[in-house]
């Protein structure tokens, strides 16, 4: 019987034993899962930093955004004077801290519409760079008033608000040149008037900010140089871009000559709207009574009054250089920054007017071809401004080609010798990039009308800074304040001014004279 | 609602319920590691990516940058806390629900709706179902269907709770 109670209990404790065990291994059965997806996890960690090792020998950049040294605008005030306050100008003016009190009106329309629009935010965190407008130059009046308008708007407020002095309008630029309060001036006239009223500006001490192009012709072009060099003034060239992060970079990238022998670079533009083929709005109040038509006119040759003419400029050779000095000066400058490109060998050109058949002059599809024998490369530019057909600026190498807009990108070549053991191993895959670099990776911007996207997207407008979106043309007027107050020369000089002068002529003269195009170096002329 | 501890199943029911849970858990615990070891990983272009009736609202968490990290915070560890719960069969009455309203979540921001345009690549998209719903519905069948307290940890925990 005691035998019997003590095996009961034996088998007793041996059954709840393997219960309890078995509980257990009910409880822990999904363990080993978790364990594999360690397992996993680790295994493709490892894969994923082997395949980043094997890129990263051969390319050795980081996706660490450039360091610019940000030098703060302190000094003495900067007094500048303003010549031509269309649209340009006032973009110029918003980007030198003086925004027109109906574009912030706007900006805070949109921003409550659409949450992403962070225009009116962006323009209050821009830097203050202490200028003084002092005075304001356009021949039509309308224009000359909103630029007096934005000028006095100091504290950066919509219709209604607390505005400061207007600053004075003078009714020719060679006034507003002979005027003792204004240190510096920024240019936004019609192409005719830049080569002009940058000399005069130089002759009388005053520092120059020119939109592009520098001049309308070759001749003016030496002056130009000649007039900034003896005056000794600080001149830049208005290509914003120069201040665009991903620049940086795709200059870094081919000094690492990761894209090994580059021998096409193939740069375009390509529009499709009224406004991007510069059949602007003429505006209802306009009239020869509030014109100054003689002045505009100027050094190009006469025509009697024309609201077209005056508005739609950029149409005629008389006032324009068209496609090639326009839209072509920006996609060599980016080109020239990354590559320094100089003045090409020669040119060819071909094109006509297609589709905008409105009694324009200049051509809106246009083709040039510059050759640079001693680089072992050609530059092709291809313009179309009726379609939107979206086109990289791209230079290709043997071994990879980049593209290059607000970002970059890099993609190994197919046919490539560098990377050809990568290629075969499946280490690199060409159809994914090779690097990419993102400027303020982590923000999504609304852009709104088309010909601001096409501006953004190929980096004109916006770039970034530690992270923050700021308004390349604002960078661009900033270097160049920067560098009256220390005596230094911007980025976009006079010297870089020259060579894409002289590249874009050579467009031009190839398109209109349909001839084949030389640069003497030697003699520094085009033949 | 009968209690959840006396539903018997089968072995063969018990096996493949228990297998749904840990596979999705799985899916939950990779998104969210793969968003944790990515620095440059943000719900911003997502949310901002929104359609639908309630689009506002998720351009609304993604126009404030203390909501965006917010958002970004739970929706990483949120991601990783259900797919452990899942698989290792922990508090996953909790982790369920938590996982059916993400999925709800998800499945509102870019609803497969006609008409509807999304910018960021889709997956698995079919007209009105998405790959999300038939998730979301998987989830609730785990819901209606525990087996934590069978095979899982929370044997173990809620177990000692009763005694």
């Amino acid at each position: 019987m005691e035998n019997n109670k003590e095996n009961n209990t034996n088998r007793k404790s041996s059954e709840s034993k393997k219960i309890k065990r078995r509980e257990v291994i009910k409880g822990l059965a999904t363990i080993p899962v978790l364990g594999a997806f360690i397992y996993g996890w680790y295994k493709k960690q490892k894969f994923d930093r082997l395949l980043k090792q094997a890129i990263q020998e051969d390319i050795s950049l980081d996706a660490v955004n450039p360091v610019i040294n940000k030098n703060i605008s302190k000094g003495k005030q900067i007094r500048i004077g303003i010549i031509g306050c269309g649209s340009r100008g006032r973009a110029l003016l918003k980007a030198a801290g003086f925004v027109h009190p109906e574009t912030i009106d706007t900006w805070k329309e949109e921003a409550l519409k659409n949450k992403t629009d962070k225009r009116y935010h962006d323009y209050l965190e821009q830097e203050d760079l202490n200028l003084v407008v002092n005075g304001v130059c356009d021949v039509f009046d309308i224009n000359a008033e909103k630029g007096q308008e934005a000028a006095s708007n100091l504290n950066s407020e919509g219709s209604g608000g607390n505005m400061g002095a207007k600053p004075r309008r003078y009714r020719t630029y060679k006034e507003l040149l002979a005027a003792r309060d204004i240190d510096a001036v920024i240019i936004a006239t019609p192409d005719h008037w830049h080569g002009t009223m940058t000399i005069e500006a130089a002759k009388s001490g005053k520092h120059v900010y020119s939109e592009k192009p520098m001049t309308l012709a070759v001749p003016e072009t030496y002056k130009v140089v000649k007039a900034v060099k003896e005056n000794n003034i600080v001149f830049q060239l208005g290509h914003q871009n120069r201040q665009n992060e991903s620049y940086f970079k795709a200059k870094e990238a081919i000094k690492k000559n990761i894209l090994g022998r580059i021998n096409l670079i193939e740069v375009t533009t390509n529009r499709n709207s009224p406004n991007g083929a510069w059949v602007y709005n003429i505006p209802e109040e306009a009239g020869p009574s509030n014109i100054d038509w003689k002045q505009f006119i100027g050094p190009a040759p006469y025509h009697d009054f024309s609201l077209k003419r005056f508005f739609r400029w950029r149409c005629w050779w008389d006032y324009s250089t068209g496609l090639s000095g326009d839209l072509f000066t920006h996609e060599y400058d980016a080109m020239n920054q990354i590559l320094g490109l100089g003045i090409p060998d020669s040119a060819v050109s071909s094109g006509g007017i297609y589709y905008f058949k409105d009694g324009r002059t200049v051509p809106d599809v246009l083709q040039m071809v510059f050759e640079y024998p001693d680089r072992n490369f050609s530059l092709v530019y291809s313009a179309s401004l009726a379609s939107n057909k979206k086109r990289g600026r791209v230079i290709m190498g043997h071994d990879a080609y980049m593209e290059v807009g607000k970002d970059l990108k890099i993609y190994v070549d197919t046919g490539s010798t560098k990377y050809k053991k990568k290629l075969d191993e499946g280490i690199i895959d060409p159809s994914l990039p090779l690097y990419s670099f993102t400027p303020g990776m982590k923000q999504v911007d609304a852009i709104t009308s088309p010909t601001e996207q096409y501006f953004a997207g190929r980096g004109l407008l916006y770039t970034y800074r530690g992270g923050k979106r700021v308004d390349t043309t604002h960078l661009h007027i900033k270097e160049w304040i920067d560098c009256i107050r220390d005596g230094t020369q911007p980025s976009c000089n006079i010297d870089m001014g020259f060579e894409e002068a002289m590249t874009a002529h050579m467009g031009t003269i190839a398109y209109r004279e349909n001839r084949k195009v030389f640069w003497d170096s030697d003699k520094q002329k085009i033949v | 609602m009968k209690s959840i501890k006396y539903i018997t199943y089968s072995t063969m029911q018990l096996f493949w319920l228990v297998a749904l849970r840990v596979l999705i858990g799985w899916y939950f615990l990779y998104e969210g590691m793969v968003k944790l070891t990515n620095p440059n990983w943000s719900s911003v272009g997502y949310l901002l990516d929104s359609e639908g009736f309630l689009k506002g609202f998720y351009l609304s968490l993604a126009s404030n940058p203390f909501i965006l990290k917010t958002v970004d915070f739970l929706n990483i560890w949120g991601l990783i806390a259900i797919g452990l719960g899942l698989i290792l069969g922990t508090f996953s009455r909790i982790a369920i629900i938590a996982g059916i309203i993400l999925m709800g979540l998800y499945y509102f921001s870019h609803p497969p709706f006609i008409g509807l345009k999304y910018s960021l690549p889709m997956e698995g998209s079919y007209l009105f179902v998405n790959k999300i719903l038939v998730e979301l519905a998987a989830l609730v069948v785990l819901f209606v269907f525990p087996t934590s307290k069978k095979i899982g940890l929370d044997r173990f925990i809620f177990s000692r709770k009763k005694k």
